[in-house]
């Protein structure tokens, strides 16, 4: 904790709020009423868009992705596969925009910045113990640094959800802070787990910490446990940072990750963004998608709405 | 820190491009008629007056129909036929198989629900999201929850015998023209009442095709009837006819003020669910972003043309700001327009001289010094449109704080305690709803106690279920419609009429 606390007293951030506020921050929070707010994501997820929004929303699907593969088998070989399908997803298309970024385990960093040099696509690594978040703090701390050192552009890390739940607000922001310092300028996601959170009033608690501890990013789910991303826990936290947004004039990003597979699904969370945060997050640097599979359906409805035919699975490269 | 700060963000681009489809629902399901008669002793019959009035579309002002203008002659026939059908067939008829028929009715409004919703949707203009998933369900769910009331009166009210009275009226309003149907024929006719139903003069098309839905469930002849007509002639008539034992009324504050004169002293039962100007109480710990959606559903849903609507927002003092700026923010997103597409929010206003009250209405709002804000949205050229309005700076004793304007508008006070916001949110000459947004549970329960209202909705706002009676205090009438209670106003508990 003194690392922390000693980062604090050389660096006092004005966008950033000390760890006696953080405290403070939670218990203000605004309540968030369940019902109302599964409700309003649902009649949201019914929008329908035009053609040409919707072309354009799948096109800005695919370049706010993070083409993601966090497995223990992830290989040199898997990586280099997956990068190539991140820059020129369709081989035969050039039209097709490269994703925004891969997201992979920090070991495999040196890899996908060799394949990726001279591309618009960023690497992103997680670290600091993912995705339990449990590691010792100088462990994390020294994680996220190198993962840094090694290239990696963004730092995907976890919110520690055993400080946060048991009360200890203070140091789970103190150990956000202290990543957030260690990743430098590197875009700083923070995840959330929504999934282990348990009820909105806390993903919002989560979300406000996580933001004063200047996140770039909030991000719902490591997509390691049953309950990923979901409408309502989206929405909930865009209307935290909205909130934030009005208080401190800085705009945290969004970022969805776990179990969205379909265009529908991006498009609905497109409607989410668009209807609770405006125009303005309508941008790689301000929303995100993690996803693997996610890719290819996007590419079939591009298709299917250019030509009015689907074309076959074996169509799309599987990388 | 400083390091982000410099770093470069893309800025999106601008415009962003993205706009909602018009998903626009088909009325070719509807198979609508140049003429409609009227619906006695189980067959259309011409009226005898020979009068035919028009209806038409209110979101463009084209004619849907010719209906027939129920005379005197009219009005006694439907009346006597229903009398007969009482005593000859339905109330000696066990109320398992009056169930029977209840179920068929239920059955057959969720088969044709798109067919319902959307002709409703075409004669009041209300946005087809809210006829689709609101009117046409609850309406089905109505028959449903009634026809299982109809075989075990016995036991809704021990040690009483329950009764049927005989020829109900019921006369209900343009707002939710289909739903306002099943409220009131639901327990009439599952407590052994026969009906003859007096459908708004603006909206009579979803009645005349539930009639035909009572043919297609071959319920008995005369057991409803749909009879239409201007509301001071016909209704007059048939509110006074001498067969009718009970009378039903759903509408304006002034009209049941009427009916009650008239009835009194005949002997006939009377039930009048008029008009309101609900208190929907914002407290500072309330889940404010929920909260907003729920002031916008309180006083947006159906135009604003619901006797229950949100009307008056009470706003604690020390989240008036943010909150404002929220409200405004949602109204800015507000789809208003045709109201045949699912995307739609805010549909037409049901008439002119709906348009016409609601606009003298917000006038006097900005003479008495209130300030008005409507978003910048564009409105069709044809058919009745009123922009989605708020109005600050609004006291107590202003015209658009104390009457009911049954439009898209909401007038905004504050107050700072408990009990102020209790004294002010009483201080109406209504009592039908009040809304109470906080997240402590014990000052719900407490607010609630002294809440002069029939319903009150906490951390939500205009939620109906046929479980769960609902009816006003004061000027907004007696009696309640919905669940149990909502059997008592159609029998006779002692046994001694029949």
């Amino acid at each position: 904790m003194s690392q922390a606390a000693e980062i604090e007293h050389r660096e006092p951030a004005a966008m950033r709020s000390s760890s006696k506020e953080a405290t403070r921050l939670v218990a203000r929070t605004a309540a968030v009423d369940a019902v109302g707010l599964e409700e309003r994501a649902a009649s949201l997820g019914k929008r329908s868009i035009k053609r040409e929004s919707k072309l354009w929303a799948l096109d800005l699907a695919i370049r706010s992705m993070d083409l993601t593969t966090l497995e223990g088998a992830d290989t040199a070989g898997k990586i280099i596969a997956m990068c190539s399908k991140g820059v020129r997803p369709d081989p035969i298309d050039p039209s097709i925009p490269p994703v925004a970024a891969v997201c992979i385990y920090p070991h495999l960093i040196p890899v996908a910045v060799g394949q990726l040099r001279g591309t618009s696509v960023k690497v992103a690594s997680v670290a600091g113990s993912f995705p339990s978040g449990l590691g010792p703090l100088d462990v994390k701390i020294r994680e996220v640094r190198e993962a840094v050192e090694l290239g990696a552009h963004e730092i995907d890390i976890v919110l520690n959800r055993s400080l946060f739940l048991g009360g200890e607000y203070a140091r789970a922001f103190e150990e956000l802070v202290a990543l957030r310092e260690a990743a430098g300028s590197a875009y700083l996601k923070v995840i959330l787990e929504i999934g282990e959170l348990g009820s909105y009033d806390r993903i919002r608690q989560a979300s406000v910490l996580a933001m004063a501890a200047g996140a770039d990013f909030i991000k719902t789910s490591t997509g390691k446990i049953g309950v990923s991303a979901t409408l309502p826990g989206a929405l909930c936290m865009m209307e935290a940072a909205r909130e934030f947004f009005h208080e401190t004039g800085r705009r945290v990003g969004i970022k969805v990750a776990g179990g969205i597979r379909v265009s529908k699904q991006a498009i609905q969370y497109l409607v989410l963004v668009y209807e609770t945060l405006g125009p303005d997050w309508m941008t790689p640097d301000r929303f995100r998608i993690g996803a693997s599979s996610l890719l290819n359906d996007v590419l079939m409805q591009i298709g299917k709405e250019r030509t009015g035919r689907y074309q076959g699975p074996d169509y799309f490269t599987i990388d | 820190m400083s390091d982000i700060e410099k770093r470069e963000h893309q800025t999106p681009e601008r415009p962003v491009p993205w706009e909602y489809a018009t998903s626009r629902e088909s009325t070719e399901i509807v198979d609508l008629q140049d003429r409609y008669d009227l619906f006695v002793g189980g067959r259309f019959v011409e009226p005898k007056s020979g009068r035919y009035f028009t209806t038409i579309n209110p979101a463009t002002e084209e004619t849907l129909a010719e209906v027939a203008e129920a005379g005197e002659e009219d009005v006694d026939l439907a009346a006597r036929t229903a009398r007969e059908a009482y005593e000859e067939r339905w109330r000696n008829l066990p109320g398992k198989e009056r169930a029977k028929y209840l179920y068929r009715v239920a059955r057959a409004l969720q088969e044709r629900s798109r067919e319902f919703a959307v002709l409703e949707t075409m004669n009041n203009g209300k946005p087809i999201k809210e006829s689709r998933d609101v009117d046409v369900p609850l309406a089905a769910a109505h028959f449903f929850y009634y026809a299982g009331w109809a075989d075990k009166l016995d036991y809704a009210f021990p040690g009483r015998t329950p009764r049927p009275l005989g020829v109900a009226a019921q006369i209900t309003p343009w707002n939710f023209p289909l739903l306002m149907c099943a409220w009131k024929l639901a327990p009439a006719l599952a407590t052994g009442n026969t009906a003859i139903l007096k459908p708004a003069s603006t909206t009579p098309l979803t009645a005349l095709l539930l009639a035909e839905v009572f043919q297609d469930a071959e319920l008995p002849p005369g057991v409803v009837n749909v009879i239409t007509g201007p509301g001071g002639k016909t209704g007059g008539w048939l509110a006074a006819h001498p067969d009718i034992a009970k009378i039903a009324f759903t509408g304006s504050t002034e009209i049941g003020k009427v009916l009650r004169r008239n009835v009194a002293g005949t002997g006939k039962r009377l039930t009048l669910e008029l008009g309101g100007k609900a208190a929907n109480i914002v407290f500072e710990d309330a889940p404010l972003d929920q909260a907003i959606e729920g002031i916008v559903n309180g006083i947006f849903f159906n135009q604003g043309e619901v006797c229950c609507a949100g009307s008056r927002l009470f706003v604690q003092e020390s989240v008036f700001e943010p909150l404002i700026d929220k409200l405004k923010a949602r109204l800015d997103t507000l789809r208003v327009g045709d109201p045949l597409d699912k995307n739609t929010d805010v549909g037409a206003i049901n008439s002119r001289d709906q348009l016409e009250k609601i606009t003298e209405l917000v006038q006097s709002g900005i003479d008495e010094g209130a300030e008005i804000y409507q978003p910048d949205c564009v409105l069709p050229e044809r058919g009745f449109w009123f922009r989605p309005t708020l109005f600050t700076n609004v006291s107590q004793s202003h015209r658009i704080a104390r009457e009911e304007i049954f439009g898209p508008v909401l007038s905004i006070l504050t107050f700072r305690t408990p009990d102020e916001a209790v004294e002010k949110a009483n201080n109406t000459p209504y009592g039908l709803s009040a809304g109470i947004w906080t997240d402590k549970g014990s000052r719900i329960l407490w607010m609630a106690e002294r809440m002069k209202a029939g319903v009150v909705w906490s951390n939500t706002f205009n939620r109906f279920d046929p479980a769960s009676p609902f009816g006003g205090y004061k000027e907004s009438g007696f009696g309640r419609e919905g669940g149990r209670h909502g059997l008592e106003p159609y029998l006779d508990l002692d046994g001694g009429a029949a």
